[in-house]
């Protein structure tokens, strides 16, 4: 297995976490208040790790970009989060979440943590009602579920359509009463810039205070990166403006290996892009296909007439329409997992079925649903023999309470009404699978360096299926790293305060302070968002839904130029000791310069196609992925070398002996 | 579309800020107004000046970090709305708009029109949350039943994005319906209520010492407030501070 040792401990699956809990070492409390731990982003595993950790005893610096720890981007989540109570009685279990979690990530992920994940799932809802987050109800007062894509029970839990909100709300909450006994200290608008090594151990972080300017120095006995994932290279996405991979690269940068970056969600149902404008993409939420059946037209002509303006969605028959997922996954339908659902919409659109004036968008409609909650709702109404107008009405009403925020959102964008019209939507990007390699521990290759959450790579293989992305970062956040962590420290009790006036602390700010001077310091001929819009362009055609050989050779060529363009010529205005946004956002940029390189780089070596990497090269008659079991069943750990074309790679064979490895279907 | 625009400028928290005009063009109506922001910005760094600083990041309607008053208003003249999601087909050709940070005491300016919110961090850190460990060695969720019209409404008050639109619109500066929003989501769940007498006496304890003005009933903030957090709120606050206040 070479220099990566997942650590996965011996032992029946199920059997291993509670194994492994009992075997590591703990640190006693008395101990636990003389270490400190720097916790870096504070979305859900954040937030849940920062709030744990304190509770525990430890002491705790936290840093976000954002202004508030509650504004971290695990807020946006929107559908719910999946646990395994089978409180639905419908066949649901520790196994199945299992199960489905593997099968949905094209067998790419790792079994023991990926059943961790499942084991832990039920108590996090516990948690959650305790801390007294919002979930749905029943009329009984029961909790509610509905059902997400790629799995056949209804195990999601939500929160109207703001079920990442209230989760982070829970976890800031949690935060919160730690901040107020003293045992976090918060640091907002603060950005990390550099993690510090000293004797091969992260001891601590460069920070940058994003009010003043002054570059800080900050000593840890361990370091937790939760600092999400790196969507935003493609410059479009459904990521918060400011999401970046900052903290993540330059970890990868000091030692951390980066592992299959070319795995990315792109989110089938978002809203379309308008025009050369655009800044981000929203998401409308994957619940929505529970009730939303998408279709283009049958024909052709009428497509185009669409296109024209000449004809609207309503007025073409029920026999003219493509319900294209119905017709070739009938298991599933709808509810097929993401990377299936976009590459179908894509495939229409590119046969020229498209229904906006780009002809890259397809229709999600609410009609019949509509028309069957109508009367449903007219039934237990006790209407007798409603007319067509009624029972829409009171269709209307079911949708609006199912998914009245989201229907408000689409209205307020695109400017029509999704009660009367089918929505458009067309895929973009979401979630990174991709990330810093960790081993069972949630451990990087630097010793001392946790990622948690969106951050690391270790459970959703090659494609997330809908509302786990929570589930992963409150698990990993409350559930994992507070005993996992405390194994390592248990080395560190007679370590004592780590100083920052080490020539390691020096040499990384000075590091740091020169990076920025370059920035400054460009010919001044493009702005930042320019270069970001470039290569974000290069990332969509070339890395994005369809990839082959060719387009990622030249991706890497273009990418590689693009960023030696970039520090010649950007221009960042303003200077470094303020507020500067310009140069927060040229920081940024510049290190998706370098992820995105490596990106193509895992994408070109990934001869196969599975969940979200999909190779033109490598497909079966019918345009379904081509998997490769027999080359291809590794994790891809790229170790930084220098430039991202020559990172090395490392393999971590994915070892299945809990489940067969089969060909996925969902027809 | 041409747009007159009259911005805040302001170096930073202790220096003096003005109002300076700006014209910009090419303006589309499917443009979200940050959007329109960022064109200006582009604008001014291709003419070698300092952008316009504003607060923003999920430009989705749900993280709360955008503010700017515009036109005199929070997040603008849409309803139920963030300014990220106000679109500029609600303005016109040839329309002057005012862009202005919040404006109150506890909100001090940090840089042209983005304004330290901190406050209500604080206000929360006193104690908006459940003292129960993190453990989850709970009880099973389903064990705590809850009526599904008092978990609905839970749910409607903990929909706030701690924007402070709230505080902006009132004419004291006031920060009972945000403050109310947490206070109420957890006074009307069971798990809440033990705590319910501190949690109220700390957050109000904090909220004014933040320097936040008392409630007069003008009913702006709930006009106002992007998530229509209701009003109903503040009057459940009082409720259980004056409570509080009796039990001691």
């Amino acid at each position: 297995m070479g220099i990566l040792d997942s650590k996965i401990p011996s032992g029946p699956l199920a059997d291993k976490w509670t194994k492994h809990k009992n075997d590591i070492n703990l640190v006693n409390p008395a101990n636990k208040r003389n270490i400190d731990i720097i916790v870096v982003g504070t979305g859900l595993a954040g937030g849940a790790a920062a709030a744990t950790l304190a509770e525990l005893g430890y002491n705790v610096k936290t840093f976000c970009y954002q202004d508030s720890p509650r504004r971290a981007h695990s807020i946006a989540a929107q559908g719910g989060i999946n646990a395994a109570k089978n409180y639905q009685g419908d066949g649901d279990s520790n196994y199945r979440l299992f199960y489905d979690t593997i099968k949905g990530g094209d067998y790419r992920s790792r079994e023991a943590n990926v059943y961790r994940l499942a084991e832990v799932s039920g108590n996090i809802i516990d948690q959650c009602v305790a801390q007294g987050v919002p979930f749905a109800r029943e009329y009984g007062g029961m909790l509610d579920n509905r059902s997400f894509g790629g799995v056949l029970v209804s195990r999601t839990f939500y929160a109207k359509g703001q079920t990442g909100q209230q989760l982070l709300l829970g976890a800031y909450a949690a935060m919160n009463r730690q901040i107020n006994r003293g045992k976090i200290q918060s640091f907002t608008r603060h950005e990390m810039m550099d993690l510090v090594l000293v004797d091969g151990k992260a001891r601590g972080i460069i920070a940058r205070d994003l009010v003043s300017g002054e570059i800080e120095r900050h000593s840890a006995h361990a370091v937790v990166l939760a600092t999400g994932g790196y969507g935003n290279v493609f410059f479009l996405s459904t990521n918060a403006m400011g999401s970046n991979v900052m903290a993540a690269w330059r970890a990868h940068r000091k030692g951390a290996f980066f592992a299959n970056p070319c795995f990315t969600q792109i989110h089938p149902t978002c809203i379309p892009v308008s025009g050369e404008h655009q800044s981000k993409l929203t998401l409308m939420s994957e619940s929505l296909r529970n009730d939303g059946r998408i279709w283009v037209p049958k024909k052709m002509e009428d497509a185009v007439a669409i296109r024209e303006g000449r004809l609207k969605p309503t007025q073409i028959a029920e026999e003219d329409r493509d319900y294209y997922l119905e017709r070739r996954y009938p298991a599933f339908g709808n509810l097929v997992p993401r990377d299936v659902a976009s590459r179908a919409a894509k495939e229409r659109c590119d046969a020229g079925f498209g229904v906006n004036k780009t002809g890259e968008a397809v229709y999600l409609d609410f009609a019949s649903a509509i028309k069957r909650y109508g009367k449903e709702k007219a039934l237990t109404s006790g209407i007798k023999n409603p007319d067509e107008a009624t029972i829409i009405k009171l269709g209307e009403e079911v949708i609006e309470a199912k998914y009245g925020n989201l229907f408000q959102m689409y209205e307020k964008i695109v400017d029509e009404n999704p009660y009367k019209t089918p929505m458009k939507i067309y895929p973009a990007v979401h979630y990174t699978m991709g990330g810093l390699w960790v081993d069972y521990n949630l451990q990087t290759t630097i010793p001392g360096c946790y990622a948690a959450g969106e951050a690391n790579f270790s459970d959703h293989g090659a494609n997330r299926l809908g509302a786990s992305a929570l589930m992963q970062g409150l698990a990993d956040g409350y559930f994992v790293l507070p005993y996992t962590i405390g194994d390592y420290l248990s080395s560190d009790i007679r370590t004592g305060k780590i100083p920052t006036d080490s020539k390691e602390f020096e040499e990384a700010e000075k590091q740091v302070r020169e990076r920025m001077e370059k920035l400054m310091s460009g010919s001044g001929i493009h702005s930042v968002d320019y270069y970001h819009k470039k290569l974000g362009k290069i990332m969509w055609n070339k890395c994005g839904m369809a990839r082959n050989a060719k387009g990622l050779e030249e991706a890497i060529k273009e990418i590689s130029e693009l960023r030696k363009d970039f520090w010649e010529n950007v221009k960042v205005t303003g200077s470094i000791e303020s507020k500067n946004q310009e140069l927060e956002k040229a920081g940024r940029v510049a290190d998706f310069l370098e992820l995105g390189e490596l990106f193509a780089k895992d994408a070109l070596h990934r001869n196969e196609s599975c969940g979200g990497h999909f190779r033109e090269e490598y497909q079966t008659e019918e345009g379904e992925a081509l998997r490769d079991d027999k080359n291809f069943k590794y994790v891809a750990a790229w170790e930084y070398v220098g430039e991202p074309k020559d990172a090395k790679l490392h393999k971590e064979d994915l070892v299945y002996e809990n489940i067969e490895l089969k060909t996925r279907s969902y027809k | 579309m041409k747009l007159y625009l009259k911005i805040w400028r302001q170096k930073d928290a202790s220096s003096p800020g003005k109002i300076v005009d700006y014209t910009l063009d090419g303006v589309e109506g499917d443009m979200s107004f940050l959007e329109m922001l960022d064109i200006l910005n582009e604008d001014l760094i291709a003419k070698g000046e300092e952008p316009v600083e504003f607060d923003h990041d999920c430009r989705e309607g749900i993280c709360g970090t955008c503010s700017l008053q515009i036109n005199g208003e929070p997040h603008g003249p849409d309803r139920l709305v963030t300014t990220c999601q106000l679109h500029m087909r609600k303005f016109n050709d040839g329309d002057t708009i005012v862009i202005e940070p919040f404006r109150a005491n506890a909100f001090p300016v940090i840089k042209d029109l983005i304004v330290d919110r901190s406050a209500f961090d604080r206000i929360q850190q006193a104690g908006g949350y459940i003292s129960v460990n993190t453990s989850g060695n709970t009880v099973d969720a389903n064990c705590i039943p809850i009526n599904k019209h008092a978990a609905d409404e839970a749910m409607d008050a903990a929909t706030c994005i701690g924007c402070g639109a709230c505080v902006a619109a009132c004419k004291n500066a006031s920060a009972m319906l945000f403050t109310s929003a947490k206070v109420s989501q957890f006074a009307l769940l069971p798990q809440g209520r033990v705590e319910a007498v501190e949690r109220v006496q700390n957050m109000v304890r904090q909220m004014d010492l933040e320097g936040f003005g008392n409630c007069t009933n003008t009913g702006a903030c709930e006009v106002e407030c992007p998530k229509g957090i209701s009003l109903t709120n503040i009057a459940r606050m009082n409720r259980e501070y004056l409570s509080a206040s009796v039990k001691g």
